[in-house]
């Protein structure tokens, strides 16, 4: 038992990660649609699309690895929440649809170009919009009885799930715009430092208003926050977020170019480990723990092996090809 | 609007919709992408510009295609957690892991190297390019491999037991990936995205040869296309035929389902040719058919007994209708493709490939023969599965999510609705990319990049500024 208890929680993180992973490399990949209507100019969105051509199809990926690896780890979480979220999944499925095509698709037309770059930034808005809300959703609670949801198709609306739903893209277009800054120069560049700032003290104001809300969804919340001893392990969070926004604002004022991205990352990770800190061990909060989902033993071990072999190999030649596109984009240099 | 309807109906028809818009895209990309590796190697070893100019060509083809494949393909990941939610909870132990496999040996490895694949041959050198033209192609067969063996163990499930939660859980793993019909269906679709691939090749040849036979691009994409017509159309043939005849041992009842075998034949049954099945009558009207054919096809024996539909109760029956049809025009298909290889042959031998207008006209209006093969043969073997989803062990109606019809239709409709408009664009950017003849000096990754020193960091240009 004690075996099959370690090898849950084993993957649990290995599900959080790839969810990580997916959240900050998608992130600022739906981010740059997010930004897209304040760059009109043709010339600025050749070079925001160019700074992830070569990338944006490995960041989707992790999409599904968080999908297929909690369908094969935990297949209950998976049969429950999905059906739950099933409007904001299936909205998400068309946004993607409709910024995944955009980046062959307007290279390949003069005379409705405009129409892909529409799509490009309302696919990438819905997308980055419904993982938002979805992530609200399931922070909320979800109606199970016995191995199945048992709710309605509209039970994930509320002003919560609206609230994480704006945060996130909020959060994207944060990142977006660090991304600009890290790969861009001259005008655009200058501009993406702008947004920056509005986009940061945006972000923050969402950080600390999902941080208000979450504890008064469930009373087990803010026992997790607030109770003696747990406040000792829980507190330097909020702190260390504070310390990084102020790190973040030197950043920003001194104009360094690599470090707002890399700060933005620590802002998304420190949140993220928040989240952690609300849901473990719960899959589907307050009703299926990671205990009760997870996959028999041997399907887990099976997998596990796969991915202690796998998984740093795919980083590491998935770090090549950034190296490989590294510093910034120029115009004209797509193969367009 | 969609009161008329139940849940599992129109979670049917998105399946069935969703899937056949996606099966499209990777049967061209796996084909494609091994086409890619094979002009890089080409170029590489003689040096001779014509297979660079092809290779750009069709680099151009494969990103778009390949694009639409992996958007289609994520909405494939995530239904059967929306639409199919008691199958995954049910099956999730068994073939998730076996598409999670897929997901980090393929998927990443595929999307990981696309970039420097499309983008990257002036930065990072020819042998590094074709290093990652090579792993696109791998990649594209490592994720047939894992998906296609997930697929045939819910055709042929092996390997399993089931746990206290009703789960299918994994006895053995060898047992589960290498179930009985896993290395037939296989072999079979990875020749039919060769030959689509071909097909489209020899089509997009043929179309510019019909106006300039002279040009150099298209001669040589028609004779390497026209080549894999003649060598892989008669190999799929019998790889066929292996895999009916496997299908025979292990879903009997789809093969009646096929060949329209309402009825038992104790002495020898009729091959029938054509007809219309009807399903309630259970017989198939005006069948034109061969006595004792069917018998000596796949029992090798004309007199050998072959039990029909009648032996099987009817809540178990396949769509007779559906099966009966797609096979036949796969069948069709596949001979037609037969034919092509035969006579580019006949023409190759007497010197006239690239002159015979007749030869390019056929190839020509052969180009989509491949994908209309591979959506018949896959109506066939998913609807010849049914009423299951596990063969005989899970039904397709108690697979379903608890979702009240109208959440079902509405997302079915929104998909239609997004598919065509997207997939029509996109087909129409393929089609006019192949319109164009390839030029001498095709653009492809680019020529024109800013070669950057690695130690210039954007920090120290930023305060340089």
């Amino acid at each position: 038992m004690s075996a099959a208890v370690d090898l849950a929680t084993v993957w649990a993180f290995i599900i959080a990660f790839a969810v990580f992973v997916y959240v900050v490399m998608d992130g600022f990949d739906l981010g740059l649609g997010i930004l897209f209507p304040l760059f009109p100019a043709k010339a600025d969105r050749d070079i925001i699309m160019n700074s992830v051509a070569p990338v944006w199809d490995g960041n989707e990926t992790w999409l599904v690895l968080g999908g297929g690896g909690m369908m094969a780890a935990f297949p209950l979480a998976y049969s429950v929440l999905m059906p739950a979220l099933y409007t904001p999944m299936i909205a998400m499925l068309i946004g993607l649809i409709f910024r995944g095509v955009a980046f062959e698709f307007r290279w390949r037309t003069q005379s409705v170009r405009n129409r892909w770059d529409l799509a490009f930034a309302g696919g990438s808005w819905i997308a980055a919009l419904a993982q938002g809300v979805a992530l609200g959703a399931i922070l909320q609670g979800i109606h199970v009885e016995g191995r199945h949801y048992a709710g309605g198709w509209w039970d994930w609306l509320t002003p919560f799930s609206v609230l994480t739903g704006v945060s996130l893209v909020i959060g994207y277009a944060l990142l977006a715009a660090t991304w600009l800054v890290l790969k861009t120069e001259g005008s655009l560049r200058e501009r993406a430092y702008h947004l920056c700032w509005y986009l940061l003290f945006a972000m923050l104001a969402a950080i600390g208003t999902v941080s208000i809300a979450t504890p008064f969804l469930h009373i087990q919340y803010a026992q997790r926050w607030f109770t003696w001893p747990n406040v000792v392990l829980t507190a330097p969070v909020p702190i260390a977020v504070a310390a990084v926004a102020v790190l973040l604002l030197r950043a920003l004022a001194n104009k360094q170019d690599s470090q707002p991205f890399y700060l933005t990352l620590g802002l998304f990770a420190l949140s993220y480990a928040g989240l952690g800190i609300s849901m473990y061990p719960y899959i589907v909060p307050q009703s299926i723990t990671i205990w009760q989902a997870a996959s028999p033993e041997n399907s887990q071990l099976f997998m596990l092996v796969g991915v202690a072999v796998l998984i740093p190999l795919i980083l590491g030649y998935t770090a090549w090809a950034y190296w490989v596109f590294r510093g910034k984009v120029r115009a004209g240099s797509g193969y367009h | 609007m969609f009161d008329s309807f139940d849940a599992v109906t129109l979670a049917r028809a998105q399946f069935a919709f969703t899937m056949s818009f996606h099966i499209v895209f990777p049967a061209f990309s796996i084909g494609l992408a091994s086409y890619l590796a094979v002009l890089e190697a080409r170029w590489l070893i003689t040096g001779r510009e014509v297979f660079l100019n092809l290779f750009n060509y069709w680099l151009k083809i494969f990103a778009v295609g390949f694009g639409m494949g992996v958007v289609s393909g994520i909405v494939m990941s995530y239904q059967f957690g929306t639409n199919w939610s008691v199958f995954a909870d049910k099956t999730g132990p068994v073939i998730g892991p076996l598409m999670a496999y897929e997901v980090l040996t393929a998927f990443f490895l595929e999307a990981g190297f696309l970039g420097v694949m499309l983008f990257g041959l002036n930065r990072v050198g020819p042998r590094l390019h074709f290093f990652a033209t090579l792993m696109v192609a791998v990649g594209t067969l490592i994720s047939a491999f894992w998906i296609l063996s997930a697929n045939s163990w819910m055709q042929t499930p092996t390997g399993y037991a089931v746990n206290a939660e009703g789960q299918f859980v994994a006895a053995s793993w060898l047992k589960v990936i290498f179930n009985p019909s896993f290395p037939y269906r296989l072999v079979h679709m990875v020749l039919a995205a060769y030959l689509t691939t071909a097909l489209v090749v020899g089509a997009v040849g043929a179309f510019h040869l019909l106006r300039d036979p002279h040009l150099a691009g298209p001669r040589v994409m028609f004779s390497m296309a026209m080549w894999m017509a003649t060598l892989v159309a008669p190999i799929q043939i019998l790889a066929g035929d292996q895999h009916g005849l496997n299908t025979l041992e292990y879903q009997p009842v789809k093969i009646m389902g096929m060949e329209g075998h309402y009825q038992s034949h104790p002495d020898g049954a009729p091959l029938i040719l054509f007809g219309l099945p009807d399903q309630k009558a259970g017989e198939v009207k005006y069948a034109l058919e061969i006595p004792r054919m069917g018998s000596l096809i796949l029992k090798h024996s004309p007199d050998a007994p072959m039990a029909g539909l009648d032996t099987v109760p009817r809540e178990n029956w396949p769509p007779v209708p559906i099966t009966f049809w797609s096979f036949r025009i796969m069948v069709g298909m596949g001979f037609l493709m037969f034919g092509l290889g035969l006579f580019s042959l006949w023409c190759r031998w007497r010197g006239t490939m690239f002159e015979s207008r007749l030869l390019h006209v056929f190839a020509l209006l052969m180009g989509p023969a491949g994908f209309i093969a591979v959506l018949a043969g896959w109506i066939t073997t998913e609807t010849g599965r049914q009423p299951f989803t596990v063969y005989g062990l899970l039904r397709t109606a108690e697979s379903a999510s608890p979702l009240a019809a109208p959440a079902v239709g509405a997302s079915l409709l929104a998909f239609i609705i997004v598919y065509f408009a997207v997939f029509i664009a996109g087909v129409i950017y393929l089609l006019r990319l192949m319109a164009q003849p390839p030029h001498p000096g095709e653009a492809g990754p680019p020529s024109d990049v800013p070669a950057r020193a690695a130690g210039i960091t954007p920090a120290v240009e930023g305060i340089a500024r």
